[in-house]
């Protein structure tokens, strides 16, 4: 049955006829008021990608700063500027607006949808954050933020964060709402792509964990506009919000590149995912995340290991249960997928692609900074207040990232009709590891040597100027694949090779419409009798 | 292109529904988070040797805040009666019980006002207790609902008198955005308005 009345049109065939100023005119105003799912998804990457460039540098800036201890280059008044933007910018101008963007747009072609749930929303919640996250920026710039003087633009920071976390709120929304009431006939939740699943579950935690945020915010700015005691203040700001912009809240925020890996393995395969309900169960974990949010606490583990007595035995065991169940169960979740997913290469020549590369390193880097984040949760190794936990910040970060770019590379010939070469992709996916590592793995190395976070003046001894060189170096490498992943897609997508509709072999509905999908993506309604549709039907595809 | 077997178009699968009760799980997200820093503050406000919490200068209006939640016991019931109507294609009684769900939610922003004015606490303490800062911040945000929800009685109203009958989710999800408001203020007037 045809599902759409009309022709399908192509995503980019729009104003493509209109020529001079006013067809770009009318194309910009095409793209700013757009409720396609697709448009408004990649409006998010995109500027999720433009944010990361800044926070990149800023990054290296930050650790070039800390290399020498005896000098300030960038102005004591900057620092904790800096800090502020380093701190609120990955989490929230470019990772989440990445994961939320790819989720917008793909998930409803995985589902076999016409359109995403409630498009207004998702596209007011893209200019929200949009606009928020300009805000913070300038109020930042104009010395507001968490370390700045400026009451005024004090209190515009502190508002336009709130506005920001709405419209990530609204996004998240409107996926959840996709996932779970326009899925395409047949389909079950066990039958859910693992991308989209892990998207649900990811949008379900953001849902508990920035509202929360955002109440805190409200209190915030009432507090710094009429009485700054309770609250501290400016410097209350990060006590108040830290806990969104810490481990263990950016492991939700990560989700969705852990299901891209995940759906990465069987694809590359070509077989059935082994044991699918098991790496459906290991995303719903990494989830629990979401409940170290809403206590806004991080909870560590006091275990003092020297102490036996076993008086302390109970109040042990407690610890060590909240630990556990907070910050090793999203491990534990990662572990399952990351274990799990090579089964699907038993008995298979896998192929393997620059989008798989992106995703499996990716998400190995995800895990490494989700493993800092439970040593660093152990209190007797005196971790705490040292950078150690901005190396797993940087890791899990930084590694969702690199994912990311992965599934741009897989998915980009759905949105645009061509496909990035692999030949081109795959070097910069090597060159984004070793950036991550370097930006991340000398801040392990320096915590333990006492190196505090959020200073550039200390003393320890210990080559501190190599590790904070190093994590320079290391950013400045990541912000090289990132600028030159841009500028492959850019020039790819427009005048790359022709795609096809299934380049990738693929196994789930988006790649049974066109390339480019099609304004309502599908001109059929499908029935989907596995989690696999397209497997069942190609020759070589294991039955169910 | 590969070809999967043909479907039928999917029945309807609530999506106002889901997505106001997601909204609203949001929504209770912001009041419990808010609610737990007021514990949280409350606490330590007591248990310190300066005591200050609640200026006693200041006492909160008790028949105002009880009103309130009378109030939210019938809005819930009115919002529960316009999706029994609605079940019915009873188009005057769907009518009239948003209409008075909207009124009375009126009112009970009516009831917050009169709360305000009649205790007269200011926003800035010169003692510097987090007070009037959290109880303005709380009620404030809940007030910020209560108007969401009249808005959303009043154009659930129009939309349904206006023809579109056969679109009976949008009441249901009006009344789920009531229970939401109505579990809310509970919570609400027990944490800031009976224990103080």
């Amino acid at each position: 049955m045809t599902t759409i009345d009309t022709a399908s049109q192509t995503a980019s065939h729009s104003g493509s006829t209109s020529s001079g100023a006013a067809g770009i005119m009318s194309s910009v105003g095409e793209w700013l008021t757009s409720t396609d799912h697709k448009k408004i998804g990649r409006l998010l990457i995109g500027s999720g990608l433009v944010g990361l460039l800044g926070i990149a540098v800023v990054g290296g800036l930050l650790s070039a700063e800390r290399a020498n201890v005896n000098s300030v280059f960038l102005g004591n008044g900057a620092i904790s500027q800096l800090f502020a933007v380093d701190r609120v910018g990955l989490a929230f101008f470019a990772l989440l607006p990445i994961m939320l963007g790819l989720g917008v747009a793909i998930v409803p072609l995985q589902l076999g949808a016409r359109s995403l749930a409630f498009p207004r929303l998702a596209s007011a919640g893209f200019w929200a954050w949009f606009f928020g996250a300009a805000l913070v920026i300038v109020s930042i710039a104009c010395n507001g933020g968490p370390g700045g003087g400026a009451t005024k633009f004090v209190a515009l920071f502190i508002t336009s964060f709130g506005v920001m976390l709405g419209g990530l709120t609204a996004i998240a929304i409107s996926l959840a709402t996709s996932v779970l009431t326009t899925r395409a006939p047949g389909m079950n939740m066990r039958r859910v792509p693992l991308f989209s699943w892990s998207v649900l579950v990811s949008a379900l935690g953001l849902i508990l964990v920035l509202p929360v945020a955002i109440g805190a915010t409200i209190y915030l700015y009432v507090s710094y506009r009429y009485n700054r005691v309770p609250f501290g203040g400016n410097y209350g700001i990060f006590d108040w919000l830290g806990f969104s912009l810490t481990q263990p809240a950016t492991f939700l925020y990560a989700l969705p590149a852990i299901g891209f890996a995940a759906e990465m393995f069987p694809t590359a395969a070509r077989k059935r995912m082994p044991m699918r309900q098991t790496v459906l169960a290991g995303l719903a974990l990494v989830g629990v995340a979401a409940f170290s949010g809403v206590t806004q606490v991080q909870h560590t583990l006091p275990w003092r290991g020297s102490d036996l007595y076993l008086g302390h035995l109970g109040k042990k065991i407690n610890d060590l249960i909240q630990y556990g169940f907070f910050n090793g169960l999203p491990v534990l979740g990662a572990l399952i997928v990351l274990l799990l997913g090579p089964l699907a290469f038993k008995g298979a020549r896998p192929k393997i692609t620059a989008a798989f590369v992106f995703g499996f390193f990716g998400m190995g880097m995800i895990l490494v900074g989700m493993l800092g984040n439970l040593v660093y949760g152990v209190d007797d190794l005196k971790l705490s207040g040292t950078v150690f936990e901005e190396g797993a910040y940087t890791y899990v970060c930084y590694g969702a990232i690199l994912a990311a770019l992965g599934a741009v590379t897989y998915w980009g010939p759905k949105l645009t009709g061509r496909k990035i070469a692999d030949k081109q992709a795959l070097p910069l996916a090597l060159l984004g590891v070793l950036g991550v590592v370097l930006a991340s793995l000398p801040y392990y190395i320096a915590g333990f040597a006492d190196q505090p976070a959020g200073e550039v003046t200390f003393s320890y001894s210990g080559p501190h100027a190599l590790w904070n060189w190093l994590a320079t170096v290391g950013h400045g490498l990541f912000l090289l694949t990132v600028l030159a992943f841009i500028g492959l897609a850019l020039k790819s997508f427009r005048s790359g090779d022709a795609a096809g509709d299934d380049p990738w072999d693929g196994q789930t509905l988006e790649w049974a419409t066109s390339s480019p999908a099609p304004d309502n993506n599908f001109a059929a309604m499908h029935t989907v009798m596995s989690a696999e549709p397209l497997l069942d039907l190609k020759p070589s595809g294991e039955n169910a | 292109m590969l070809a999967l077997p043909a479907a039928p178009a999917p029945s309807a699968r609530r999506q106002l529904f889901v997505g106001t009760a997601l909204a609203c799980g949001a929504g209770a997200m912001v009041i419990g988070g808010m609610l737990a820093i007021w514990l949280r503050f409350r606490d330590e406000a007591l248990k310190s040797a300066a005591h200050r919490w609640l200026p006693k200068k200041y006492p909160i209006p008790e028949v105002a805040s009880n009103i309130m939640l009378l109030s939210f016991i019938a809005v819930a019931i009115f919002a529960q009666w316009a999706v029994y109507a609605a079940r019915r294609d009873d188009k005057r009684h769907v009518g009239m019980a948003l209409g008075l769900t909207g009124l009375i939610g009126l009112a009970i922003i009516n009831a917050q006002a009169a709360v305000w004015v009649q205790m007269g606490l200011p926003v800035r303490d010169s003692a510097g207790t987090a007070y009037g800062v959290m109880f303005y911040a709380i009620t404030g945000t809940f007030a910020v609902f209560l108007i969401i929800g009249v808005a959303f009685s009043f154009i659930t109203m129009f939309r349904y008198l206006g023809g579109r009958t056969a679109q009976r989710e949008i009441v249901t999800a009006h009344a789920i955005y009531w229970y939401f408001a109505t579990a809310a203020f509970v919570m609400l007037w027990f944490v800031v308005y009976v224990t103080k």
